[in-house]
């Protein structure tokens, strides 16, 4: 049982495994795997807690209904598996600064905090803007050979190579 | 739109193992991400890219089998371009992506877990509350609906199958061979 608590595996291992779990979203729950929908749940699930009921009236939560579904669970599972490898491997470790960012721009905790909040922001707005994300679109929306996912993880890493260069090239 | 308590079960499940698969694979590493958006590691497209290629391969035998049905999202280039291009930018900033940093706060990484996680539902929300001004206008631009590739060019899919898992097979032959 090492490969259940070393360190890393092949990403085409890993890959392979998410294709091969992704059959099985389909077959048992007929739903594609995804994440950023729940996000969006949340937000409304915490609006309608702070704001009242009325909330579920805005156009969006009435076709992204603020509630616990599949998906949702599927997300908490996300955290739970990582949690779980990363006990077994001893990799889990509670971390302020990622290493790369520390090297950057130093290992201040609150700079780095702020930038992932700006950052969650812009990609929170850009996930539902999209209608997906990495997952959504990325993975399972590219297998189904949908021109929206294709088009949207072009951009995903289009976007994506820019800003980083901006940042770790330009300001750090 | 009740979902039945055992799918709830089962869509924790699956998550479990996909996260699990996704620290595995060193996708919930700040360092791993933002090395592939700067081009250094290719880890993120060799995982994304692989499960493509099983998962494209996989659900179009269950679908001609009848087993399964496929449901490709509708999207307009002012949706998918432009969203996808804003996207980009986040996911550099934040070096995470919403599937990605679940697993990166289950690795105990706080800054997923306080900034990010705060950020990406504060973000989602914001997109809920212009969303009105948004469906009419920039998300319609372009229009295409939820055609696939096959349906664009009137081919079967294993037209477009086969010579897709070719590129991606020699895509990962080229990566390897260059040390990537």
């Amino acid at each position: 049982m090492d490969w259940l608590i070393s360190l890393r595996w092949s990403p085409y291992v890993v890959g392979a495994g998410i294709g091969i779990l992704s059959w099985f979203t389909l077959l048992i729950s007929k739903k594609p795997i995804g994440c950023s929908t729940s996000f969006a749940r949340t937000a409304g699930m915490i609006e309608k807690a702070v704001r009242g009921p009325q909330v579920e009236l805005k156009p969006y939560y009435q076709k992204t209904k603020p509630v616990i579904d599949w998906q949702w669970m599927l997300v908490l599972g996300v955290i739970i598996g990582s949690f779980l490898s990363s006990i077994l491997s001893g990799a889990f470790d509670l971390r302020w600064v990622p290493s790369l960012w520390a090297t950057t721009f130093g290992s201040a905790a609150i700079p780095r905090l702020i930038v992932a909040l700006l950052g969650g922001v812009i990609i929170g707005f850009g996930s539902r803007w999209a209608g997906g994300c990495t997952s959504g679109h990325g993975i399972s929306g590219a297998m189904q050979l949908a021109v929206s996912s294709w088009v949207s993880a072009i951009s995903f890493f289009i976007g994506g190579i820019i800003a980083a260069y901006l940042i770790f090239g330009v300001i750090g | 739109m009740k979902t039945e308590k055992s799918q709830l079960l089962w869509g924790l499940a699956f998550g479990v193992v996909f996260g699990f698969l996704l620290q595995k694979g060193g996708a919930t590493e700040y360092d791993v991400i933002i090395g592939q958006l700067l081009l250094e590691d290719f880890t993120v497209l060799k995982i994304m890219l692989s499960a493509v290629l099983v998962g494209t391969i996989g659900i179009h035998l269950m679908k001609g089998l009848g087993w399964v049905r496929i449901s490709p999202k509708t999207g307009s280039w002012g949706q998918n371009a432009i969203g996808g291009l804003i996207f980009g930018v986040g996911f550099a900033v934040l070096g995470y992506c919403p599937g990605t940093i679940a697993g990166a706060v289950g690795n105990g990484y706080l800054d997923a877990a306080i900034g990010g996680l705060a950020g990406i539902i504060l973000g989602s929300g914001l997109l809920a509350a212009v969303y009105p001004r948004l469906s009419t206008g920039i998300l319609r631009k372009g229009y295409f609906g939820d055609i696939t590739f096959p349906q664009l060019l009137k081919v079967n899919d294993w037209v477009i199958i086969v010579p897709l898992c070719t590129v991606i097979v020699l895509l990962f032959y080229v990566l390897e061979r260059a040390g990537l």
